[in-house]
């Protein structure tokens, strides 16, 4: 457990260095020198410069520099916006509404999925089957933009079940809508997953013994199916938390939810180069804890990940 | 980009017939995606001549006193705020989109083949180095890391845009690569070709790669269409392409904020690019079922 572990963390510590340093690179030493920009046609004085450069030890090596950012980042230090507000301390006021946009998404992920799956799986073949192949081959292909405002446009506007933007109307309301769209990509693939392991397991050798020696098969398919077919779900089900979190950006510009995904689109378009980055890193980050946690947990579970 | 399982499908040949062609013969959708991307194709190749089907051959020619015309009369799919005609704009994005999506497609395929056969057939610190590698470009969301470098691109044109996107997708190609060349290495005909003495050059252009390559073309269409969602997608966000570029994206970001008033601004561009991604990831999925064995069995 201890090696599996710790080569798991060696790992999460390349990916690191891997993806900080292509960002770093491509976004602090691209061509152009910004201080010497700075006075525009009229340029600074040398000393100016040199003075500036040293404040924000441009005057250092690349490599120091990466080290200077990489320790930020590891003090919770994300980069300092426009408004001279650290990129952290704005992103904090938006965890809650991203936050449940996500979880409200996965939950509809899980539930929908599941059930999905497990009836098209013991069906395997039928027509409900055939439709529900098409439509996730649908929902994979559709871009979410298109999804989330084909979705506004029918469901807000001309039917009026739900409010079109903003989060005023409180959950469950304000969030159901964007929630579906961007569920409705992971809700093909766990379908799709579930199917597939039910499928699997119904044609496996305890499945025939249970039904031998007569087992209702509600209660096959209830116990023994369901809990032999859910496992590698799972899996997907809890990095695909970590997708939903970094994937509300889209959703959350058209269906104008104050969150963090929101905060990056309005840093795009006001041009605000360290809000981007800093958010960006900050969702990246998160994407990488939640994948090392989910194999950590696997592992636990299902010894056998440990010996791959 | 994303992994998709293959859909399940009754064996349509008989058996005995099962060459590839002969599968993919027999399955109407492969006729229905073809035919949508040989007119798409035409479309991104004569956009002019297209366009003036309805008299509005140029996309750039915006009249704003016609300003968000609904669909009729001159203009089939009505003008935009600006009062440019939506077709020939549609049309003419039909051949940015597609550009970008083969351009990024043949770039990361090239990237691939190089990376994927070095580190598949010669293994060792080669395939180490390659697996590192790949692993840190699929350890992150996509999406974030080109928001991050296209944002701090200052001038944005399909090319810039192709080549970040390429950047960030080549691993998912260069595993498929490399898994497939490792299979065709083991092959008799391969340890044949050593045993006769060919040289490396020679087995690998001459036996490896045409053997490894099926599989490959298959995921490589599938990501043509992944390639052109992700390239609307950044464009609506706003660090993908800019006016004075035609695209997809730049059509609905602006129609996006007048949805409202103007529904049709979105309509005929989102029809398209679904359209356009659907046919590319539906035939991926046909040819890489057709190609797999098992999948044919």
């Amino acid at each position: 457990m201890i090696r599996f572990v710790g080569r798991r963390v060696l790992e999460l510590a390349i990916v690191f260095v891997g993806v900080t340093f292509i960002i770093y690179v491509m976004v602090f030493t691209l061509p152009g020198d910004p201080i010497a920009a700075l006075g525009r046609d009229r340029p600074l004085p040398e000393a100016v410069q040199a003075q500036l450069r040293a404040q924000y030890h441009l005057d250092e090596p690349v490599w120091l520099q990466y080290l200077r950012y990489v320790g930020g980042l590891f003090a919770g230090d994300l980069g300092t916006g426009f408004d001279g507000r650290p990129v952290g301390d704005r992103m904090a006021a938006r965890w809650p509404v991203t936050i449940t946009l996500a979880l409200t998404a996965w939950a509809i992920e899980v539930v929908i999925g599941v059930l999905l799956g497990l009836v098209t799986g013991l069906r395997n073949g039928g027509l409900l089957d055939r439709t529900v192949l098409v439509g996730t081959i649908l929902a994979t292909s559709i871009p979410v933009f298109v999804l989330g405002v084909t979705a506004q446009l029918v469901f807000g506007l001309q039917l009026g079940w739900f409010p079109i933007a903003g989060t005023s109307a409180g959950w469950p309301s304000a969030y159901l809508l964007p929630a579906i769209v961007i569920a409705l990509f992971g809700l093909a693939s766990v379908t799709r997953l579930m199917r597939g392991s039910v499928v699997d397991t119904m044609r496996s050798d305890f499945v025939r013994t249970l039904t031998a020696k007569g087992m209702p098969r509600r209660n096959i398919v209830g116990v023994h199916v369901m809990r032999n077919s859910v496992a590698p779900v799972l899996t997907f089900l809890a990095i695909d938390l970590g997708y939903l979190l970094g994937g509300t950006v889209v959703i959350e510009a058209i269906f104008n939810l104050p969150g963090i995904g929101a905060l990056l689109f309005d840093a795009i378009k006001t041009h605000e180069g360290p809000t981007v980055v800093g958010v960006a890193t900050a969702l990246i980050l998160i994407f990488l804890a939640t994948s090392v946690l989910v194999d950590l947990v696997n592992s636990l579970l299902d010894p056998r990940i440990r010996h791959e | 980009m994303s992994e998709q399982l293959a859909p399940q499908q009754a064996p349509l040949v008989a058996p005995g017939d099962r060459s590839v062609w002969a599968t993919l013969r027999a399955r109407p959708l492969f006729w229905v995606c073809s035919g949508v991307l040989a007119v798409l194709a035409i479309i991104a190749l004569l956009p002019g001549p297209i366009a003036g089907i309805f008299g509005q051959p140029d996309p750039r020619a915006c009249n704003l006193a016609d300003s968000a015309l609904e669909p009729g009369g001159a203009h089939v799919f009505g003008t935009d705020l600006q009062g440019c005609d939506i077709f020939a704009n549609v049309v003419y994005g039909t051949q940015t989109s597609l550009f970008i999506g083969l351009l990024t497609t043949v770039l990361c395929l090239a990237i691939a083949m190089v990376l994927g056969t070095l580190a598949g057939y010669y293994g060792g610190i080669a395939d180490r180095i390659v697996a590192r590698l790949t692993d840190v470009f699929l350890g992150f969301p996509f999406l974030l890391g080109a928001i991050v470098v296209l944002n701090s691109i200052g001038a944005r044109s399909p090319v810039t845009v192709s080549l970040v996107i390429a950047f960030f997708s080549w691993p998912t190609l260069a595993r498929l690569v490399r898994s497939s060349v490792r299979t065709v290495r083991s092959a008799e005909y391969v340890q044949a070709a050593s045993a006769m003495g060919l040289r490396d050059r020679h087995i690998l252009l001459g036996h490896v790669i045409p053997n490894s390559l099926g599989p490959v073309l298959a995921i490589a269409t599938t990501m043509v269409g992944s390639v052109i969602v992700a390239e609307s997608t950044l464009t609506f966000l706003g660090v993908g392409l800019r006016a004075p570029s035609i695209s997809w994206g730049l059509q609905l970001s602006t129609a996006q904020s007048y949805f409202q008033s103007e529904p049709h601004l979105l309509v005929f561009p989102s029809i398209f690019l679904t359209v356009t991604v659907l046919s590319l990831i539906t035939l991926g999925d046909i040819l890489r079922d057709a190609l797999d064995p098992k999948g044919r069995s």
